[in-house]
Protein backbone atom coordinates (compact mmCIF):
# COMPACT_ATOMS: atom_id res chain seq x y z
CA UNK A 1 0.00 0.00 0.00
CA UNK A 2 1.18 3.49 -0.84
CA UNK A 3 2.38 5.31 2.27
CA UNK A 4 1.14 8.70 3.39
CA UNK A 5 4.06 11.10 3.20
CA UNK A 6 5.42 13.46 5.85
CA UNK A 7 7.17 16.49 4.36
CA UNK A 8 9.17 19.10 6.29
CA UNK A 9 9.33 22.43 4.50
CA UNK A 10 12.48 24.57 4.69
CA UNK A 11 12.66 28.26 3.84
CA UNK A 12 15.87 29.19 2.10
CA UNK A 13 17.39 32.63 1.65
CA UNK A 14 20.65 33.20 -0.23
CA UNK A 15 21.37 29.47 -0.07
CA UNK A 16 20.86 29.30 3.71
CA UNK A 17 17.92 27.93 5.65
CA UNK A 18 16.10 30.52 7.72
CA UNK A 19 13.64 30.40 10.62
CA UNK A 20 14.80 29.05 13.89
CA UNK A 21 15.78 25.46 13.71
CA UNK A 22 16.84 23.96 16.97
CA UNK A 23 18.05 20.45 16.45
CA UNK A 24 20.47 20.06 19.29
CA UNK A 25 23.04 18.06 17.40
CA UNK A 26 23.19 20.31 14.37
CA UNK A 27 26.50 22.04 13.89
CA UNK A 28 25.10 24.63 11.52
CA UNK A 29 21.34 25.14 11.58
CA UNK A 30 21.55 27.34 8.50
CA UNK A 31 23.16 24.71 6.32
CA UNK A 32 20.43 23.25 4.10
CA UNK A 33 22.50 20.18 3.32
CA UNK A 34 23.04 19.23 6.93
CA UNK A 35 19.45 19.96 7.84
CA UNK A 36 18.13 17.95 4.90
CA UNK A 37 20.32 14.99 5.80
CA UNK A 38 19.08 15.19 9.38
CA UNK A 39 15.44 15.09 8.28
CA UNK A 40 16.12 12.21 5.89
CA UNK A 41 17.72 10.27 8.72
CA UNK A 42 14.71 10.95 10.96
CA UNK A 43 12.44 9.38 8.36
CA UNK A 44 11.07 12.34 6.41
CA UNK A 45 9.64 10.99 3.16
CA UNK A 46 10.40 14.03 1.09
CA UNK A 47 11.54 17.64 1.53
CA UNK A 48 10.36 20.95 0.15
CA UNK A 49 12.75 23.90 -0.11
CA UNK A 50 11.12 27.27 -0.58
CA UNK A 51 13.44 29.95 -1.93
CA UNK A 52 12.47 33.29 -0.46
CA UNK A 53 15.45 35.20 -1.84
CA UNK A 54 14.65 38.16 -4.04
CA UNK A 55 17.98 39.11 -5.59
CA UNK A 56 19.42 38.65 -9.04
CA UNK A 57 22.08 36.38 -7.65
CA UNK A 58 19.32 34.08 -6.52
CA UNK A 59 19.35 31.53 -9.28
CA UNK A 60 23.06 30.82 -9.16
CA UNK A 61 23.14 30.45 -5.38
CA UNK A 62 20.05 28.29 -5.41
CA UNK A 63 21.43 25.98 -8.09
CA UNK A 64 24.59 25.45 -6.05
CA UNK A 65 22.48 24.66 -2.99
CA UNK A 66 20.32 22.21 -4.94
CA UNK A 67 23.40 20.40 -6.20
CA UNK A 68 24.82 20.14 -2.69
CA UNK A 69 21.53 18.77 -1.39
CA UNK A 70 21.21 16.27 -4.25
CA UNK A 71 24.73 14.99 -3.63
CA UNK A 72 23.90 14.11 -0.04
CA UNK A 73 20.18 13.37 0.06
CA UNK A 74 18.78 9.92 -0.72
CA UNK A 75 15.10 10.93 -0.67
CA UNK A 76 13.19 13.11 -3.13
CA UNK A 77 12.95 16.88 -2.83
CA UNK A 78 11.01 19.76 -4.37
CA UNK A 79 12.23 23.30 -5.02
CA UNK A 80 9.83 26.24 -5.06
CA UNK A 81 10.12 30.00 -5.37
CA UNK A 82 10.80 32.29 -8.28
CA UNK A 83 10.34 29.75 -11.09
CA UNK A 84 8.79 31.65 -13.98
CA UNK A 85 10.07 29.93 -17.09
CA UNK A 86 11.21 26.61 -18.52
CA UNK A 87 14.89 27.56 -18.19
CA UNK A 88 14.53 28.02 -14.41
CA UNK A 89 12.98 24.59 -14.08
CA UNK A 90 15.52 22.94 -16.34
CA UNK A 91 18.44 24.32 -14.33
CA UNK A 92 16.89 22.93 -11.14
CA UNK A 93 16.20 19.54 -12.74
CA UNK A 94 19.78 19.31 -13.96
CA UNK A 95 20.99 20.17 -10.47
CA UNK A 96 19.13 17.16 -9.08
CA UNK A 97 15.72 18.47 -7.98
CA UNK A 98 12.96 15.88 -8.30
CA UNK A 99 10.10 18.33 -8.58
CA UNK A 100 9.55 22.04 -8.85
CA UNK A 101 6.73 23.96 -7.26
CA UNK A 102 5.13 26.95 -8.97
CA UNK A 103 2.62 29.37 -7.54
CA UNK A 104 2.19 32.99 -8.65
CA UNK A 105 3.91 32.47 -12.01
CA UNK A 106 1.24 29.88 -12.86
CA UNK A 107 -1.57 32.22 -11.81
CA UNK A 108 -0.16 34.94 -14.07
CA UNK A 109 0.52 32.50 -16.89
CA UNK A 110 -1.42 29.21 -16.62
CA UNK A 111 0.20 27.94 -19.81
CA UNK A 112 3.42 27.60 -17.80
CA UNK A 113 1.91 24.49 -16.17
CA UNK A 114 1.25 22.96 -19.57
CA UNK A 115 4.67 23.88 -20.92
CA UNK A 116 6.47 22.44 -17.89
CA UNK A 117 4.42 19.23 -17.98
CA UNK A 118 5.06 18.72 -21.68
CA UNK A 119 8.78 19.40 -21.32
CA UNK A 120 9.55 17.49 -18.12
CA UNK A 121 6.51 15.28 -17.43
CA UNK A 122 3.61 15.87 -15.04
CA UNK A 123 5.49 14.20 -12.18
CA UNK A 124 7.88 17.17 -12.12
CA UNK A 125 5.24 19.88 -11.72
CA UNK A 126 3.78 20.72 -8.30
CA UNK A 127 1.23 23.52 -8.20
CA UNK A 128 1.30 25.39 -4.89
CA UNK A 129 -1.93 27.19 -4.02
CA UNK A 130 -2.40 29.62 -1.11
CA UNK A 131 -6.07 29.87 -0.28
CA UNK A 132 -8.16 32.05 2.02
CA UNK A 133 -11.88 32.05 2.76
CA UNK A 134 -13.37 35.40 1.66
CA UNK A 135 -17.10 36.26 1.57
CA UNK A 136 -18.18 32.66 1.49
CA UNK A 137 -15.69 31.56 -1.16
CA UNK A 138 -12.23 29.98 -1.18
CA UNK A 139 -10.05 32.42 -3.11
CA UNK A 140 -6.51 31.94 -4.43
CA UNK A 141 -4.06 34.41 -2.89
CA UNK A 142 -0.53 35.44 -3.82
CA UNK A 143 2.38 36.97 -1.91
CA UNK A 144 1.88 34.83 1.16
CA UNK A 145 -1.81 35.63 1.41
CA UNK A 146 -1.52 39.41 1.02
CA UNK A 147 -2.83 39.65 -2.52
CA UNK A 148 -6.21 38.25 -3.48
CA UNK A 149 -6.83 37.02 -7.04
CA UNK A 150 -10.05 36.54 -8.96
CA UNK A 151 -9.59 32.78 -8.97
CA UNK A 152 -11.72 30.47 -6.87
CA UNK A 153 -9.47 27.83 -5.34
CA UNK A 154 -11.47 24.79 -6.42
CA UNK A 155 -11.74 26.01 -10.05
CA UNK A 156 -8.07 26.90 -10.25
CA UNK A 157 -6.93 23.52 -8.97
CA UNK A 158 -9.20 21.70 -11.41
CA UNK A 159 -7.87 23.83 -14.26
CA UNK A 160 -4.28 23.17 -13.17
CA UNK A 161 -4.89 19.41 -13.15
CA UNK A 162 -6.26 19.62 -16.68
CA UNK A 163 -3.20 21.65 -17.76
CA UNK A 164 -0.81 19.00 -16.44
CA UNK A 165 0.00 19.67 -12.80
CA UNK A 166 1.19 16.40 -11.26
CA UNK A 167 0.56 17.28 -7.63
CA UNK A 168 -1.16 20.01 -5.59
CA UNK A 169 0.34 21.67 -2.51
CA UNK A 170 -2.62 23.39 -0.86
CA UNK A 171 -1.90 25.85 1.94
CA UNK A 172 -4.77 27.31 3.90
CA UNK A 173 -3.77 30.85 4.88
CA UNK A 174 -6.60 30.85 7.42
CA UNK A 175 -5.00 27.91 9.22
CA UNK A 176 -1.32 28.64 8.52
CA UNK A 177 0.51 29.64 11.69
CA UNK A 178 -2.48 28.92 13.96
CA UNK A 179 -1.31 25.43 15.01
CA UNK A 180 -5.03 24.64 15.27
CA UNK A 181 -5.07 21.87 12.68
CA UNK A 182 -5.28 21.51 8.90
CA UNK A 183 -8.27 22.75 6.89
CA UNK A 184 -9.76 19.26 6.57
CA UNK A 185 -13.02 20.48 5.05
CA UNK A 186 -11.47 22.21 2.06
CA UNK A 187 -8.74 19.58 1.64
CA UNK A 188 -11.34 16.83 1.55
CA UNK A 189 -13.46 18.71 -0.97
CA UNK A 190 -10.53 19.39 -3.28
CA UNK A 191 -9.19 15.86 -2.89
CA UNK A 192 -12.47 14.39 -4.13
CA UNK A 193 -12.39 16.63 -7.20
CA UNK A 194 -8.99 15.63 -8.52
CA UNK A 195 -7.06 12.50 -9.45
CA UNK A 196 -3.54 13.71 -8.68
CA UNK A 197 -1.80 13.63 -5.28
CA UNK A 198 -2.50 16.45 -2.83
CA UNK A 199 -0.25 17.74 -0.04
CA UNK A 200 -1.96 19.37 2.95
CA UNK A 201 -0.28 22.46 4.38
CA UNK A 202 -1.06 25.05 7.03
CA UNK A 203 -2.14 24.58 10.61
CA UNK A 204 -0.14 21.61 11.93
CA UNK A 205 0.28 21.96 15.68
CA UNK A 206 0.12 18.43 17.07
CA UNK A 207 0.49 14.82 16.01
CA UNK A 208 -3.29 14.46 16.26
CA UNK A 209 -3.65 17.04 13.48
CA UNK A 210 -1.73 14.80 11.11
CA UNK A 211 -3.85 11.80 12.01
CA UNK A 212 -6.95 13.91 11.49
CA UNK A 213 -5.97 15.22 8.05
CA UNK A 214 -5.15 11.74 6.77
CA UNK A 215 -8.33 10.23 8.22
CA UNK A 216 -10.76 13.03 7.37
CA UNK A 217 -9.37 14.38 4.10
CA UNK A 218 -7.45 11.29 2.93
CA UNK A 219 -4.69 13.53 1.55
CA UNK A 220 -1.56 11.92 0.16
CA UNK A 221 0.93 13.92 2.18
CA UNK A 222 1.12 16.49 4.96
CA UNK A 223 3.63 19.31 5.09
CA UNK A 224 4.74 21.39 8.05
CA UNK A 225 7.61 23.67 8.98
CA UNK A 226 7.85 25.06 12.50
CA UNK A 227 6.58 22.02 14.43
CA UNK A 228 9.44 20.05 12.91
CA UNK A 229 12.08 22.79 13.00
CA UNK A 230 11.47 23.59 16.65
CA UNK A 231 11.42 19.92 17.56
CA UNK A 232 7.85 20.09 18.82
CA UNK A 233 7.04 17.02 16.77
CA UNK A 234 9.70 14.43 16.06
CA UNK A 235 9.18 12.56 12.83
CA UNK A 236 9.85 9.06 14.25
CA UNK A 237 7.24 9.70 16.99
CA UNK A 238 4.79 11.04 14.44
CA UNK A 239 5.20 8.01 12.20
CA UNK A 240 4.58 5.67 15.14
CA UNK A 241 1.49 7.63 16.12
CA UNK A 242 0.13 7.46 12.55
CA UNK A 243 0.85 3.74 12.42
CA UNK A 244 -1.06 3.21 15.67
CA UNK A 245 -3.97 4.92 13.94
CA UNK A 246 -3.73 2.50 11.01
CA UNK A 247 -2.44 5.10 8.58
CA UNK A 248 0.09 3.56 6.18
CA UNK A 249 3.51 5.14 6.72
CA UNK A 250 7.13 4.32 5.99
CA UNK A 251 8.87 3.53 9.27
CA UNK B 1 27.89 19.20 -16.50
CA UNK B 2 29.28 15.67 -16.33
CA UNK B 3 32.51 16.50 -18.05
CA UNK B 4 34.49 15.41 -15.02
CA UNK B 5 33.03 11.93 -15.17
CA UNK B 6 34.28 10.54 -18.47
CA UNK B 7 37.93 10.47 -17.62
CA UNK B 8 37.45 9.81 -13.96
CA UNK B 9 38.95 6.33 -14.08
CA UNK B 10 40.35 6.18 -17.53
CA UNK B 11 43.43 4.26 -16.40
CA UNK B 12 41.55 1.13 -15.35
CA UNK B 13 41.74 -1.98 -17.55
CA UNK B 14 39.12 -2.66 -20.22
CA UNK B 15 35.73 -3.90 -19.03
CA UNK B 16 36.52 -2.99 -15.45
CA UNK B 17 35.54 0.63 -15.20
CA UNK B 18 32.55 0.00 -12.97
CA UNK B 19 29.13 1.12 -14.07
CA UNK B 20 28.50 2.61 -17.49
CA UNK B 21 25.45 4.87 -17.70
CA UNK B 22 23.80 4.96 -21.12
CA UNK B 23 23.77 8.67 -21.97
CA UNK B 24 20.83 9.11 -24.33
CA UNK B 25 19.31 12.31 -22.99
CA UNK B 26 16.20 10.90 -21.33
CA UNK B 27 16.02 12.68 -18.03
CA UNK B 28 18.45 13.88 -15.49
CA UNK B 29 21.05 11.61 -13.96
CA UNK B 30 22.56 13.91 -11.35
CA UNK B 31 20.85 12.04 -8.51
CA UNK B 32 21.93 8.67 -9.87
CA UNK B 33 25.58 9.64 -10.17
CA UNK B 34 25.39 11.26 -6.73
CA UNK B 35 24.13 7.98 -5.26
CA UNK B 36 26.94 6.04 -6.97
CA UNK B 37 29.43 8.56 -5.58
CA UNK B 38 28.07 8.04 -2.07
CA UNK B 39 28.47 4.28 -2.55
CA UNK B 40 32.02 4.66 -3.91
CA UNK B 41 30.96 2.90 -7.11
CA UNK B 42 32.95 4.13 -10.09
CA UNK B 43 31.00 5.04 -13.21
CA UNK B 44 31.18 6.79 -16.53
CA UNK B 45 29.03 7.69 -19.49
CA UNK B 46 28.25 5.39 -22.39
CA UNK B 47 27.96 7.31 -25.66
CA UNK B 48 29.29 4.80 -28.17
CA UNK B 49 29.42 1.04 -28.76
CA UNK B 50 33.04 1.09 -27.64
CA UNK B 51 32.01 2.64 -24.35
CA UNK B 52 29.72 -0.35 -23.70
CA UNK B 53 32.84 -2.55 -23.66
CA UNK B 54 34.63 -0.39 -21.09
CA UNK B 55 32.31 -1.10 -18.20
CA UNK B 56 31.52 -4.27 -16.27
CA UNK B 57 27.93 -3.15 -15.56
CA UNK B 58 25.50 -0.98 -17.54
CA UNK B 59 22.65 1.22 -16.27
CA UNK B 60 19.89 2.51 -18.54
CA UNK B 61 18.30 5.46 -16.71
CA UNK B 62 15.17 7.24 -17.87
CA UNK B 63 12.44 9.65 -16.87
CA UNK B 64 9.50 10.91 -18.87
CA UNK B 65 7.76 9.46 -21.91
CA UNK B 66 8.69 5.86 -22.82
CA UNK B 67 7.96 6.28 -26.53
CA UNK B 68 10.06 9.44 -26.69
CA UNK B 69 12.83 7.79 -24.66
CA UNK B 70 12.90 4.87 -27.13
CA UNK B 71 13.29 7.29 -30.03
CA UNK B 72 16.18 8.97 -28.23
CA UNK B 73 17.81 5.61 -27.53
CA UNK B 74 17.49 4.66 -31.20
CA UNK B 75 19.14 7.98 -32.02
CA UNK B 76 22.31 6.85 -30.23
CA UNK B 77 22.66 3.83 -32.53
CA UNK B 78 23.20 1.64 -29.47
CA UNK B 79 20.02 -0.46 -29.60
CA UNK B 80 21.42 -3.62 -31.22
CA UNK B 81 24.60 -3.50 -29.12
CA UNK B 82 22.58 -3.19 -25.91
CA UNK B 83 20.41 -6.17 -26.85
CA UNK B 84 23.54 -8.30 -27.35
CA UNK B 85 25.10 -7.43 -23.97
CA UNK B 86 25.94 -10.35 -21.71
CA UNK B 87 27.12 -8.27 -18.71
CA UNK B 88 24.66 -7.13 -16.00
CA UNK B 89 22.32 -4.40 -17.24
CA UNK B 90 19.91 -2.44 -15.03
CA UNK B 91 17.06 -0.32 -16.37
CA UNK B 92 15.67 2.24 -13.93
CA UNK B 93 12.09 3.56 -14.18
CA UNK B 94 11.55 4.37 -17.88
CA UNK B 95 14.86 2.59 -18.44
CA UNK B 96 13.16 -0.54 -17.09
CA UNK B 97 10.17 0.00 -19.33
CA UNK B 98 12.51 0.24 -22.34
CA UNK B 99 13.65 -3.37 -21.91
CA UNK B 100 10.04 -4.58 -22.18
CA UNK B 101 8.24 -5.45 -25.40
CA UNK B 102 5.81 -2.55 -25.74
CA UNK B 103 4.44 0.50 -23.93
CA UNK B 104 0.96 1.92 -24.10
CA UNK B 105 2.68 5.28 -23.72
CA UNK B 106 2.95 6.41 -27.32
CA UNK B 107 1.99 2.85 -28.46
CA UNK B 108 5.71 2.24 -28.72
CA UNK B 109 7.60 -0.92 -29.67
CA UNK B 110 10.50 -1.19 -27.21
CA UNK B 111 13.67 -3.28 -26.90
CA UNK B 112 11.72 -6.51 -26.26
CA UNK B 113 14.45 -8.00 -24.13
CA UNK B 114 11.94 -9.02 -21.46
CA UNK B 115 8.71 -10.16 -23.15
CA UNK B 116 6.24 -8.29 -20.94
CA UNK B 117 4.18 -5.17 -21.57
CA UNK B 118 4.16 -1.68 -20.08
CA UNK B 119 0.61 -0.50 -19.42
CA UNK B 120 -1.14 2.62 -18.18
CA UNK B 121 -2.57 2.70 -14.67
CA UNK B 122 -6.35 2.70 -14.85
CA UNK B 123 -8.17 5.52 -13.04
CA UNK B 124 -11.21 3.30 -12.60
CA UNK B 125 -9.21 1.31 -10.01
CA UNK B 126 -9.70 4.36 -7.74
CA UNK B 127 -6.05 5.26 -7.69
CA UNK B 128 -4.35 8.56 -8.27
CA UNK B 129 -2.06 8.91 -11.24
CA UNK B 130 0.93 9.27 -11.19
CA UNK B 131 1.72 6.60 -8.62
CA UNK B 132 3.94 8.87 -6.54
CA UNK B 133 5.56 8.10 -3.22
CA UNK B 134 6.80 5.23 -1.09
CA UNK B 135 5.29 1.81 -1.62
CA UNK B 136 6.03 -1.63 -0.22
CA UNK B 137 7.96 -4.03 -2.41
CA UNK B 138 8.05 -7.81 -2.05
CA UNK B 139 11.26 -9.16 -3.50
CA UNK B 140 11.76 -12.76 -4.46
CA UNK B 141 15.00 -14.48 -3.62
CA UNK B 142 17.26 -12.60 -6.00
CA UNK B 143 20.81 -11.25 -5.78
CA UNK B 144 19.60 -7.73 -6.66
CA UNK B 145 17.57 -7.68 -3.44
CA UNK B 146 20.12 -9.39 -1.20
CA UNK B 147 19.60 -8.06 2.32
CA UNK B 148 16.31 -6.30 1.47
CA UNK B 149 13.44 -7.42 3.67
CA UNK B 150 9.89 -8.13 2.56
CA UNK B 151 7.68 -5.05 2.45
CA UNK B 152 10.60 -2.64 2.33
CA UNK B 153 9.44 0.65 0.86
CA UNK B 154 10.89 2.25 -2.25
CA UNK B 155 10.17 5.55 -3.95
CA UNK B 156 8.06 5.38 -7.12
CA UNK B 157 7.02 8.05 -9.63
CA UNK B 158 5.27 6.68 -12.71
CA UNK B 159 2.01 6.57 -14.61
CA UNK B 160 2.74 3.38 -16.54
CA UNK B 161 3.57 0.00 -15.02
CA UNK B 162 4.98 -3.34 -16.06
CA UNK B 163 2.47 -6.16 -16.00
CA UNK B 164 3.09 -8.86 -13.43
CA UNK B 165 4.50 -11.99 -15.01
CA UNK B 166 5.71 -14.68 -12.60
CA UNK B 167 8.42 -15.82 -15.00
CA UNK B 168 10.24 -12.49 -15.04
CA UNK B 169 9.06 -10.81 -11.85
CA UNK B 170 11.69 -10.55 -9.11
CA UNK B 171 9.81 -8.07 -6.90
CA UNK B 172 6.16 -7.08 -6.93
CA UNK B 173 4.20 -4.13 -5.59
CA UNK B 174 0.51 -3.21 -5.38
CA UNK B 175 -1.18 -0.09 -6.65
CA UNK B 176 -4.76 -0.80 -7.62
CA UNK B 177 -3.37 -4.05 -8.95
CA UNK B 178 -0.27 -6.18 -8.58
CA UNK B 179 2.56 -5.07 -10.87
CA UNK B 180 6.27 -5.75 -11.27
CA UNK B 181 8.49 -3.43 -9.23
CA UNK B 182 11.46 -5.34 -10.64
CA UNK B 183 12.04 -7.86 -13.42
CA UNK B 184 14.90 -10.01 -14.61
CA UNK B 185 15.69 -12.02 -17.69
CA UNK B 186 19.19 -13.48 -17.83
CA UNK B 187 21.64 -10.58 -17.37
CA UNK B 188 18.96 -7.89 -17.82
CA UNK B 189 17.36 -6.33 -14.75
CA UNK B 190 14.85 -3.55 -14.35
CA UNK B 191 13.47 -1.64 -11.39
CA UNK B 192 10.42 0.61 -11.60
CA UNK B 193 11.26 2.54 -8.43
CA UNK B 194 14.10 5.03 -8.11
CA UNK B 195 16.86 3.34 -6.07
CA UNK B 196 18.77 6.65 -5.99
CA UNK B 197 15.82 8.24 -4.14
CA UNK B 198 14.78 5.30 -1.98
CA UNK B 199 16.88 5.87 1.12
CA UNK B 200 19.18 3.14 2.42
CA UNK B 201 17.16 0.35 0.77
CA UNK B 202 17.65 1.93 -2.64
CA UNK B 203 21.36 2.34 -2.05
CA UNK B 204 21.56 -1.33 -1.13
CA UNK B 205 19.93 -2.33 -4.43
CA UNK B 206 22.38 -0.16 -6.38
CA UNK B 207 25.28 -1.63 -4.43
CA UNK B 208 23.99 -5.17 -5.04
CA UNK B 209 23.75 -4.44 -8.75
CA UNK B 210 27.29 -3.11 -8.89
CA UNK B 211 28.45 -6.32 -7.20
CA UNK B 212 26.55 -8.70 -9.50
CA UNK B 213 28.72 -11.18 -11.33
CA UNK B 214 27.32 -13.52 -13.94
Amino acid sequence: MLSKRIIPCLDVKDGRTVKGVNFVDLRDAGDPVELAAQYAQQGADELVFLDITATHERRKTMIEMVKSVARQLNIPFTIGGGITEIADAEALLNAGADKISINSAAVRNPKLIEDLAKTFGVQFVVLAVDTKYVNGKNMVHLNGGRLITELETENWIKQAEDLGAGEILLTSMDHDGTKAGFDCGLLSKVNQMINIPIIASGGAGSMAHFTEVFQKANVDAALAASVFHYGEILIPDLKQELKRNHIPVRI
Amino acid sequence: MHNNINDKNSKSPSGDLGVGIVNYGAGNIFSLTAALDRLNVTYGMVNTENDLEKYSHIIIPGVGHAGAAMEKLKGTGLVEAIKKLTKPVLGICVGMQLITEHSEEGDAALLNIVPVKTKKFDKSLHIKIPHMGWNAVNPKNNSLFEGVEDNTQFYFVHSYFIEYNPTFDIASADYGLKFSAAVQKDNFYGVQFHPEKSGKAGELVLKNFSNLSL
